[in-house]
């Protein structure tokens, strides 16, 4: 992974500049594509793996070799530990829990990569944590 | 920005089926422990009702924050975290931070979690590598490291983790892998440090020495909980590429892992089940890492795995176990990267033909994923000779798709499949069926569309009348987008080819007829009867008369490029045809060619008509003879193609071996023996056996080639495109090319310059299907520049809207007043539905533009030499290669950036010596250079010498970084 926009995390070196161009370059080619378009854009050398949410976007940066559908779930079982974790989750838990939303990323993700894909194991550590003061 | 406010904001993300009954204004207080002002603060912005609003909330939160941190009260560990927190949150609405990084600094050495994470989380988000704080920065990580807190030491491997500076690699890069193969490290840790070492090795290898603990990585592969698994695979698959031998017992690991796996029944991996399909993404995993490694040479293991690969293959036959699209993608994951597998071994026919069955049922499914990455890994499988055949036979389905498909990246990957599935027995019925879809295709894939049909058509050709009427109909249909590789390509083919000539000829002719053709069609037509047209001059309907009058009456039309080569068409005539010779004259006589404003016109007409009036026959027909045949090379299309697409592409027409023995066209360009002019032992016109590999830097062109010269640097590197500096510095060698492209626009470049003038073609592209509102693009001189280049600029044509898919473009008249230094800005803007858009580039005009080359003799080079000789005229860079070494490429950048190439001037032969003249309108600076490569260091020394200091340095900049 490159990089995850809905709480960014970045894997490569960007500036700040960069990172905001490449934000709204990914918005301009995401949003524009409809249902029955496919959940992948070419994007510069790289290609965005996305999925829509009521009205988010959830999207990926990955290699162009990456495996398109492993990503697409990925993105998937990521919303499901979200929507577990502050049951039933909306997008102002989003806004309003940035900080503990990235928690979750880091659980799930590390330096571009899946680093766990139990929806158990990564929600019993959440709370684990949240139990901590 | 996901922060503003719509209707939707409460409306659950909905994952699941459960009800939407949050409508909380603010749900975090209501659920977490939270931090109340910061739910308070966050809440305020999002009321804001302007930007301006929230600027002045942000500026009060701000001074707030900031009379805390100065106070003298000290501020307890909660109060820090809360303002460190809103800091954060300031940053991320887009705004900038410029203090609180100590007191999130403090945060790190609290004991409690809350307060640490924050810290953590505000460090790694706000990189900052103020040294001072990076020390202190990494002094709490070493002591959450030691801490024996398995929570503690994940935050601060999550932190190095997502920082991944060479700072904490140096720091850090020893401890990790300790803490990674420790007995006693906790698996959570384990897999935050497998992760971390991953980074810290991607961004400085060296610091990360492989040892001892290799070997117990390898055996993680083993481990019982699947999670340290799932991340050990990734730190593996990227320790192995680097050092294969090291972790070669991987292989037999990871197959039994994969084979407990893939056996394992629905339910048996419990946590690690998703959707019935048991661990999805560790199998994928696995199954990249096989594809590091060539198959297994163990039999007992290859085996295993062949079973395991079948398995995968039987499954995706059996009936879902869900209706949902989760199970169905997870269970596709798995079966691409299976496939993926099976064609990287490329040695099973068997699986290679399963496969391709199965991506066959996938082409006609409803999901549109799955047709498209079937399409996709279909284009690989097309280029092994074990499935070839067995793809085939889909063409009618793929021709469809590339008819019916809605998501234009559909449609691309049927265009790519057809192309690699293309071979001498289907060449005709897929060529013409891209020639159909090219008169409907979007915009954005019409070039490449268009060099592809120019490839195969040429590649497969049969017969060449077969293979002219395709680029002529290529020309018809899509004038714009034949570039000039293509045009320059069929001439080529039709000098080398004695047998098509005749047709040839007359084929333009006819073309040339219609009332209205493209201009790239008058060039090929020109060009093509001023070397050929003898050949139907019998038939009265194309007599030599009726020829010149057809193209002629095109002349008026046309760009100065093309009336130029026109205008030595004419002079051909008069050699073919010397009835037309008074006619011509009379043309080149005219006062529109004598006094012509462009100094190329002009001169041409004037040297052509003195030439037709003092030569005698025998001299006319020795300087005008029949073009010699061109060398044979590998095809500029080809190699435009690959660069167009990056390394790896066009694979499956690289791949000699699928078909060794055919003597198909592309062994049939060989040009008869009696015209070989350049002997090359495969005389291969498309380079296809001859080919590097995809990845090496393609052969380089020969300087004096009547192709451009298409190979300008090796293969893209896999990072995000050229950035416009980049773009920039590609010009420097070269007046035309692509000056930028994002998913909007695209900005093209011609120029030409002579002596101190230059005149520059801006095309602009609107890539998207929707109409450009108030486009303007402006050239502005920043600073003392405006006195140094004037430029006229002509607007766009017409108004300021520029239509979805269309192209407009923009002259610009350059003078050189005198020497400069900074290159003039283009500015662009323009409303895309709506939003207002706006960039600025840097023109590529830089003063080595306005060199004149100067030939000399050693001894004039070494005397002006010593002339230049005081210290501040010469400027000297030694750097290393960027690039691969190759004297061919280096000549014809040196060519490119314009001076002139001495032979025999240096004793060194390896050296490159050039002299050149910078034209300005208030003075001339003669410049010498001299480039010394040492192939053994990889390193170039480049020395300049010019009689104005400024100059030096400036070209020794531009140049040095071309290397």
């Amino acid at each position: 992974i490159r990089f995850i926009l809905i709480q960014n995390r970045w894997y490569m070196q960007f500036d700040d500049d960069e990172k905001q161009k490449l934000i709204e370059e990914v918005h301009a080619v995401v949003t524009v594509r409809d249902a029955k378009h496919t959940n992948f854009v070419e994007f510069r050398n790289f290609k965005i793996i996305y999925r829509r949410y009521a009205g988010l976007y959830f999207c990926i940066c990955v290699d162009v070799n990456d495996n398109n559908l492993a990503y697409l779930e990925a993105i998937h079982n990521f919303v499901e530990v979200l929507n577990e974790y502050f049951h039933n989750v909306c997008e102002l838990d989003l806004v309003f829990n940035f900080y503990k939303v990235y928690t979750v990323v880091d659980e799930m993700f590390l330096a571009g990569e899946i680093r766990e894909t139990s929806q158990t194991k990564v929600l019993k550590q959440l709370l684990m944590l949240q139990s901590l003061e | 920005c996901p922060l503003q406010a719509a209707s939707q904001r409460t409306q659950p993300l909905g994952p699941s089926e459960r009800g939407a009954d949050t409508t909380a204004i603010m749900p975090a207080v209501s659920k977490g422990d939270g931090m109340r002002g910061l739910a308070v603060f966050i809440s305020d912005i999002r009321n804001c009702k302007s930007k301006e609003a929230e600027i002045k909330r942000i500026n009060k939160e701000l001074a707030n924050i900031r009379s805390k941190f100065k106070g003298d009260k000290a501020l307890d560990g909660y109060s820090k975290k809360k303002y460190v927190c809103k800091l954060l949150f300031i940053f991320l609405l887009g705004h900038d931070i410029d203090f609180g990084h100590m007191e999130a600094v403090n945060l790190l050495s609290s004991n409690k979690y809350t307060e640490k994470q924050i810290g953590y989380l505000f460090i790694s988000v706000l990189v900052n590598s103020n040294s001072e704080l990076i020390r202190l920065i990494n002094n709490a990580i070493k002591n959450d490291l030691a801490s024996r807190n398995p929570t503690f030491m994940c935050l601060a491997l999550h932190c190095i983790a997502n920082v991944g500076s060479r700072e904490m690699g140096e720091a850090f890069a020893a401890d990790i892998p300790r803490i990674l193969v420790a007995g006693d490290s906790m698996d959570s840790v384990k897999q935050s440090a497998a992760l971390c070492l991953l980074r810290l090795y991607k961004a400085s290898p060296d610091l990360v020495p492989m040892g001892e603990w290799t070997a117990r990585v390898v055996h993680l592969l083993n481990d019982q909980h699947m999670g340290v698994v799932t991340a050990a695979v990734s730190l593996i698959t990227c320790l192995c590429k680097k050092n294969p031998d090291d972790f070669k017992t991987c292989i037999s690991l990871a197959v039994s892992r994969l084979s407990r796996i893939v056996s394992s029944a629905s339910t048996d991996l419990q946590d690690y089940t998703y959707y019935f399909v048991p661990a999805p993404w560790l199998s994928v995993k696995l199954l990249r890492l096989l594809q590091c490694y060539p198959p297994p040479e163990d039999a007992a293991v290859k085996g295993r795995l062949v079973e395991c690969l079948e398995t995968v293959l039987n499954k995706a036959q059996e009936p879902p176990k869900s209706k949902k699209v989760q199970h169905s993608n997870a269970k596709n994951a798995i079966l691409f990267e299976t496939i993926s597998l099976i064609i990287h071994y490329d040695s099973e026919p068997n699986l290679l033909v399963r496969a391709c069955n199965q991506l066959g049922q996938f082409l006609q499914h409803r999901e549109t994923n799955l047709r498209y990455l079937a399409l996709e890994s279909m284009c690989t499988l097309a280029s092994s000779e074990f499935s070839h055949e067995a793809v085939k036979t889909h063409i009618d389905t793929v021709i469809n798709a590339l008819k019916t498909e809605r998501d234009v990246s559909v449609r691309q990957r049927a265009a790519d499949l057809l192309y690699a599935m293309c071979d001498r027995s289907n060449a005709k019925q897929i060529v013409s069926e891209m020639l159909r879809y090219l008169e409907t295709a979007d915009y954005a894939i019409r070039e490449e569309i268009v060099l592809k049909v120019a490839i195969l058509a040429e590649k497969y050709a049969v017969d060449y009348s077969w293979y002219v009427d395709t680029i002529l109909n290529l020309i018809r249909i899509a004038g714009d987008y034949v570039s000039e590789e293509v045009w320059y390509r069929v001439l080529q083919i039709v000098t080398n080819r004695d047998d098509v000539q005749g047709y040839a000829a007359k084929t333009v002719f006819e073309a040339l007829q219609a009332p209205a053709c493209h201009e790239n069609m008058v060039k090929v037509g020109g060009y093509i009867l001023g070397e050929f047209g003898n050949l139907i001059a019998g038939d009265p309907r194309s007599s030599p008369p009726v020829q010149f009058s057809l193209l002629h009456s095109k002349f008026h039309l046309c760009s100065v490029a093309t009336r130029a080569l026109l205008l030595s068409t004419y002079i051909k005539f008069i050699n073919l045809f010397p009835e037309t010779k008074a006619t011509i004259q009379g043309v080149l006589r005219a006062g529109s060619q004598l006094r012509n404003a462009d100094v190329e016109l002009q001169q041409r007409a004037v040297e052509y008509l003195t030439l037709s009036s003092v030569a005698s026959t025998d001299v006319l027909a020795t300087v005008l003879e029949e073009m010699p045949p061109f060398p044979e090379r590998e095809s500029s299309i080809l190699a435009k193609l690959k660069r167009k697409k990056g390394p790896g592409a066009g694979s499956a027409l690289d791949d000699g071996r699928r078909d060794p023995s055919s003597n198909d066209i592309n062994g049939g360009v060989e040009p008869t023996p009696s015209t070989v002019s350049t002997p090359s032992p495969s005389a291969d016109l498309l380079g296809l056996r001859a080919a590097p590999p995809p990845a090496a830097p393609p052969a380089p062109a020969s300087a004096g080639n009547l192709l451009v010269d298409v190979f300008d640097g090796p293969a893209a590197q896999p990072s995000l495109g050229p950035t416009p500096e980049e773009a920039f510095l590609r010009f420097v060698c070269k007046n035309n090319g692509v000056l930028f492209e994002n998913q909007l626009l695209q900005i093209g470049v011609k120029s030409e310059f002579r002596q101190n003038l230059g005149r520059m073609y801006l095309f602009y592209g609107n890539k998207t299907s929707v109409q450009f509102q108030n486009f303007s693009p402006t050239v502005v001189h920043p600073g003392d520049l405006q006195t140094h280049i004037l430029s006229g600029v002509a607007q766009p044509p017409g108004s300021s809207l520029v239509d979805g898919g269309a192209q407009v473009q923009q002259v610009l008249n350059i003078e050189c007043l005198r020497d400069f230094l900074t290159p003039p800005l283009l500015s662009v803007r323009f409303r895309y539905g709506g939003a207002p858009q706006s960039l600025t580039l840097k023109l590529p005009v830089t003063i080595n533009k306005f060199f004149q080359p100067t030939e000399m003799a050693a001894q004039d080079f070494f005397q002006r030499w010593k002339q230049l000789s005081l210290p501040q005229q010469e400027a000297q860079k030694i750097f290393k290669a960027n690039h691969p070494m190759d004297a061919e490429v280096t000549k014809a950048k040196l060519l490119g950036f314009g001076s002139a190439l001495l032979d025999n001037v240096d004793p060194n032969p390896e050296n490159f010596v050039g002299a050149g003249i910078i034209q300005t309108k208030a003075l001339q600076v003669g410049c010498l250079l001299r480039l010394e490569p040492n192939a053994q260091a990889q390193m170039y020394r480049l020395t300049l010498r010019t009689s104005k200091e400024p100059v030096s340095r400036h070209l020794c900049e531009l140049l040095a970084q071309q290397f």
